[in-house]
C-alpha cells in the first residue's frame, strides 16, 4: 500500500510538471507580445524594452521556465499581467466559490442520475426506461451554456424561484448546481442502470426472491448497496469534467470561482492567471483521479491495489 | 508678456475653441439634482485595477475618474475642457511653459491636504518606467522625460513646484494637446504616502481626491463606492454609493435590468438583444444614445503589393458598402468617410470622401494593372459581430475582382499581425479599433497614421509614413494659443483630408453608443453618453426616487 501510494505520488508530480511545461511553452509560442499588452498603443520602443527586462520575458524559455518553477516551489504563482495582482491570491479569494459549486453539482448529479438509473433498471425494457434513457442521453449531450441559459429564463425570470445569476445565499446556489449536474447525471443514469441490470442478475438477489422477501428491500437492502459501488468511485473522475464545466457554467451565471477568472484570463491573453488556473485545475484532476483509485478498493474488495 | 488666463477666460477661450457654449465648474450642477440614493452598476470582468497610472479599459477608466482628479477635466458630458484641481493656468506665449495654480483645501480620502508636491509627485511616478504606466508616452514633450524613461532620472526636470499651491511644467515643444494631457486618467494626482504604503497594490487600494472613496473591494464579485462628503466641488457627487457587481454576463445583466435589480448594464445592451429592446417603446425610452469618439476602418499595408498602389487602395474605399455593413450591427452606427469621428473637433463636415461605386472601382484597379483583381487576405478579430463584417467586406470586395481570404485570429495575434510589416495586408480594425484617448484630432494621427507608429510592434497597421503630413502636424501641435483654436483645427482637417487622399485606410463607421439606465436614473441624457465617461458620468448622475 505505501509502496503504491509513492509509486502514484511521483507519477502525480511527474503528470503537473508535464502540464507546467506543456501550458508554459503553449503560452510562450503565442503570437501575443503580453509587454506590448502591459505597455499599450501609446508605449515607446524603450518602455516596452525596459518592460520586457523587469519582467524578464528578455530571457530565453528554458531561464523562464526554471524562474518560474523555482517560484512554484514556494507557492509563487507570479504576477497577474493585466490585473497587476498575486495569481495565489486571485485564485485563492475564488477557490471556495468552485469548491462550494462542484458540491452542489454532485449532489444534484447523484440524486437525479442515481434515481433515473435505478428506475430505468427496475422498469427495463419499458417506455420509462425508454424515456429515461432518451432524457440521459439530452443531459449528457446539451450545451452547458444553452441549458444554463434555459434554466435562468424558466426559473429565475419567468417564473422568480431564483436570482438571477450571483453569488450569495443557497438559491443562488440552485441553478448553477443543477446546469453542471445534469451533465453528470446522464452519465451516472446510464451506469448506475447497467450496474443495477447487472447485480439484478446476480444469484444472491435471485435467491432473496425466491425466499420472498418484499420486492423494496430486494432492491434497497440487497442490490443497490452493490449496483452503487463502482458508481460512487467514479466521482473522483468526474473532476475533470466539472473543471470544463465550470468556465462555462460560471460565466453564465456570474459565479464568482476559478472558472470565471480562466475565462476572463484567456480573452485578455493574461498568461500567468492562465497558467495559475490551469496548474489549480491539474492539481485538483490529478488529485481527484488518485483519490478515487485509493478508495475503490475499500468500496469494491474485488479491486487491489498493485 | 505672459498671458494669464483665469479660469472663466480660459473656459470661454477652449469653448470658442470647440465652436460650443462654455460654463463654468461651479455652475454645472443640475438645479433638478437630488442628494443621496445608491445604484447598481453590472460587468462581465473583473475590474483590472483602480490606480490612475495603469488603468487604461473602458471600464475602469470612468471608475478611476471618479476616484481621482486631474488639474484639467471635462465639462460633464461635453469635450469641453475646465480647470479641475487647477484653479487657473497661465501658458507662455512660446506654448512652451504652463503654469498651474492649485485650488485650495483640496483633501485626499487620508485626510492630508492635496499640494503642488502631489502633482510632481504623480507624473514622477507615472512617467518612471518601474511603474509600468501603458500611459507614460503621452507625457513625452515634458523636459527630462526622456532621462526618466532611460531610468537615467528619478524625477522630471520639466516639472517645479514653485510654492505649495503653484506647479510649473517646461515643455521640449509647443504642445497644443497638454491642456488635454493633463486631463487624463495618467496625470491625475496621487499621495506619495499611500503609495509607498501599498506598493504594487495601490491599484486595489486607491486613494485620491475624487467624488467617491472606495469602500468595498471583493474579489471578483462587487466593488463600493461611497461619496466622498469632504469632496472640493460642493454639491457633487449627488449619489452616496454606487455599488458594481462583477461576473454579469450581458444577457443576464439586460434581464436583471428588466426585473429592476440593476440600474446600468456596464456592458451595454447585448447585441442579440438590441432590436428586441427598441422594438418596445418602453424599453427603448430608457435608452439614450450619442456619437463616440471611435471610427472602424480596413487598413491596407502600403509597403505589400499591390496595396502600395494608391490607386488599388482607392479602388477598395470605392468598393465598401457602407450602409450594409452598418447593418450587419442593426444599425448602431454612422458610415465614416474620414479618420476622424463626427463628434471630434477637426472633423470635416464638408468633406465627402469616396462615394460607393462599383463601376469605378472596378476601372482604378484595371488603371493599376490589376483588370481581373488579385488574391489577398482580410485579418480580423475572431469575436462576433467581426467575422461577420469581414464577411461582408470580402463580398464586396469579390465584386470589384479582389479575392479575400478571412483570417479570423484572437484579438492579440491581429494586433502582432499589424505590427509586422509583412504581417498582414487587410486588417479590419472592429475590436481593436481606434478609440480616442481624449477629444483632440491629434490623438487620432501619431500612433495610427504617422511615422512613428509605423514601426514593428507599432499601431499603425498601413505602415503609412508621410514625412510631409508628419511635419504638418507637429506645425499643428505648436499652435497653443486657444484663441487659434479653429485655425489649428482647420490644419488637421487638411491633413486627414491629405491621409484620404492617399487612401491608406478605407474608413467604415463610426459606432454609436447606446446606454440603457432603469427608469428611476435622473440628469441630462449627455451625461448617459458622455465622451469621456463610459458608460456613465457617476459624479453628476441621480436617482429620482430619494427624498
Amino acid at each position: 500500500m505505501i509502496a503504491y501510494l509513492g509509486r502514484r505520488l511521483i507519477q502525480s508530480l511527474l503528470i503537473l510538471l508535464g502540464v507546467s511545461l506543456i501550458t508554459f511553452a503553449l503560452l510562450y509560442l503565442l503570437p501575443a507580445d503580453p509587454v506590448r499588452q502591459i505597455a499599450g498603443r501609446s508605449a515607446t520602443p524603450q518602455t516596452v524594452e525596459n518592460i520586457r527586462q523587469q519582467l524578464g520575458l528578455d530571457q530565453p524559455f528554458v531561464v523562464q521556465y526554471w524562474h518560474y518553477l523555482t517560484r512554484l516551489v514556494s507557492g509563487d504563482l507570479g504576477r497577474s499581467y493585466i490585473q497587476r495582482s498575486e495569481v495565489t491570491e486571485l485564485i485563492v479569494s475564488r477557490l471556495p466559490a468552485s469548491l462550494l459549486l462542484m458540491a452542489g453539482a454532485i449532489l444534484c448529479e447523484l440524486l437525479i442520475g442515481l434515481s433515473m438509473g435505478l428506475i430505468a433498471a427496475v422498469k427495463r425494457g419499458t417506455a420509462t426506461d425508454q424515456t429515461l434513457m432518451v432524457a440521459s442521453f439530452v443531459g449528457v449531450s446539451a450545451p452547458q451554456f444553452v441549458v444554463g441559459l434555459l434554466l435562468l429564463y424558466v426559473f429565475a425570470v419567468r417564473l422568480s424561484w431564483f436570482p438571477i445569476g450571483g453569488y450569495g445565499t443557497w438559491r443562488h446556489l440552485v441553478l448553477p448546481s443543477l446546469t453542471m449536474g445534469i451533465l453528470g447525471a446522464g452519465w451516472y443514469a446510464r451506469m448506475m442502470r447497467s450496474s443495477m441490470i447487472d447485480v439484478l442478475r446476480q444469484d444472491y438477489v435471485r435467491t432473496a426472491r425466491a425466499k420472498g422477501l418484499a420486492r423494496g428491500a430486494i432492491l434497497f437492502r440487497h442490490a443497490l448497496p452493490n449496483a452503487i459501488l463502482p458508481v460512487i468511485a467514479m466521482i473522483g473522475i468526474d473532476i475533470g469534467i466539472f473543471m470544463g464545466g465550470i468556465v462555462v457554467v460560471e460565466s453564465v451565471f456570474g459565479w464568482p470561482g476559478i472558472g470565471q477568472l480562466a475565462w476572463q484570463a484567456i480573452q485578455r491573453v493574461d498568461i500567468p492567471i492562465i497558467m495559475g488556473v490551469t496548474l489549480v485545475s491539474a492539481f485538483a484532476i490529478v488529485l481527484g483521479n488518485l483519490l478515487a483509485d485509493i478508495i475503490a478498493p475499500f468500496i469494491d474488495p474485488r479491486i487491489k491495489l498493485r | 508678456m505672459k498671458k494669464f488666463l483665469a479660469s472663466t477666460v480660459a473656459a470661454s477661450a477652449l469653448a470658442l475653441m470647440l465652436g460650443m457654449t462654455s460654463a463654468r465648474a461651479e455652475d454645472t450642477i443640475d438645479p433638478n439634482a437630488k442628494q443621496g440614493g445608491a445604484i447598481t452598476i453590472t460587468y462581465k470582468d473583473d475590474v483590472a485595477t483602480l490606480d490612475p497610472a495603469i488603468g487604461y479599459d473602458w471600464q475602469n477608466w470612468s471608475m478611476i475618474k471618479s476616484l481621482f482628479d486631474g488639474l484639467m477635466d471635462y465639462e460633464p458630458g461635453t469635450t469641453n475642457l475646465k480647470p479641475d484641481l487647477a484653479e487657473s493656468y497661465e501658458i507662455s506665449p512660446d506654448g512652451k511653459t504652463f503654469t498651474f495654480k492649485l485650488r485650495h483645501g483640496v483633501k485626499f480620502h487620508n485626510g492630508r491636504e492635496m499640494t503642488a508636491d502631489d502633482v510632481k509627485y504623480s507624473l514622477d511616478r507615472v512617467t518612471n518606467p518601474k511603474t509600468q504606466s501603458p500611459g507614460s508616452g503621452f507625457f513625452g514633450s515634458i523636459k527630462g522625460y526622456d532621462d526618466v524613461a532611460a531610468g537615467k532620472a528619478e524625477v522630471l526636470s520639466g516639472v517645479t513646484v514653485v510654492d505649495p499651491y503653484t506647479v510649473k511644467f517646461e515643455l521640449t515643444r509647443p504642445d497644443a494637446t497638454f491642456l488635454h494631457v493633463m486631463a487624463i486618467n495618467f496625470s491625475h494626482v496621487v499621495p506619495k504616502e499611500e503609495v509607498e504604503k501599498y506598493g504594487a497594490d495601490f491599484g486595489k487600494h486607491p486613494v485620491g481626491t475624487g467624488a467617491f472613496k472606495l469602500a468595498e473591494w471583493t474579489l471578483g464579485q462587487r466593488i463600493v463606492f461611497e461619496r466622498n462628503p469632504d469632496y472640493w466641488h460642493k454639491g457633487l457627487p449627488h449619489l452616496d454609493k454606487i455599488t458594481f457587481e462583477i461576473g454579469q454576463e450581458p444577457i443576464v445583466a439586460l434581464l436583471r435590468l428588466q426585473k429592476g435589480e440593476i440600474d446600468v448594464p456596464g456592458d451595454g445592451i447585448p447585441p442579440a438583444k438590441f432590436q428586441e429592446v427598441m422594438a418596445d417603446p418602453e424599453q427603448k425610452a430608457r435608452v439614450v444614445e450619442g456619437g463616440q469618439l471611435h471610427t472602424g476602418y480596413v487598413t491596407m499595408n502600403t509597403t505589400m503589393a499591390p496595396f502600395d498602389n494608391v490607386k488599388v487602395r482607392q479602388a477598395v474605399n470605392m468598393a465598401l458598402n457602407k450602409a450594409r455593413i452598418i447593418q450587419i450591427i442593426n444599425g448602431r452606427a454612422v458610415p465614416a468617410n474620414q479618420p476622424l469621428p463626427p463628434s471630434m473637433p477637426g472633423y470635416d463636415k464638408d468633406y465627402k470622401g469616396y462615394p460607393y461605386d462599383v463601376a469605378k472601382a472596378k476601372a482604378l484597379l484595371a488603371e493599376a494593372g490589376h483588370p481581373d483583381g488579385f488574391e489577398t487576405q482580410l485579418f480580423v478579430m475572431n469575436t462576433d459581430p467581426n467575422p461577420r463584417i469581414a464577411q461582408a467586406i470580402q463580398q464586396d470586395l469579390a465584386a470589384i475582382g479582389i479575392k479575400a481570404s478571412i483570417q479570423s485570429l484572437a484579438q492579440a495575434n491581429v494586433i502582432a499581425a499589424g505590427g509586422d510589416k509583412a504581417g498582414a495586408p487587410m486588417i479590419w480594425s472592429g475590436g481593436m479599433a481606434w478609440i480616442a484617448d481624449f477629444p483632440d484630432p491629434s490623438n487620432f494621427y501619431g500612433p495610427i497614421l504617422g511615422c512613428a507608429g509605423a514601426v514593428p510592434g507599432g499601431w499603425n497597421w498601413s505602415w503609412y509614413c508621410n514625412k510631409d503630413l508628419d511635419a504638418k502636424a507637429a506645425e499643428a501641435d505648436s499652435v497653443v494659443d486657444p484663441a487659434k483654436a479653429a485655425e489649428r483645427d482647420k490644419m488637421w482637417s487638411a491633413i486627414y483630408d491629405k491621409v484620404m487622399e492617399d487612401a491608406p485606410w478605407a474608413p467604415v463607421f463610426n459606432e454609436q453608443r447606446f446606454t440603457m439606465k432603469s427608469a428611476r436614473m435622473g440628469g441630462a441624457d449627455n451625461l448617459y453618453v458622455d465622451p469621456v465617461h463610459i458608460p456613465i458620468n457617476y459624479d453628476n448622475v441621480y436617482v429620482k426616487d430619494v427624498q
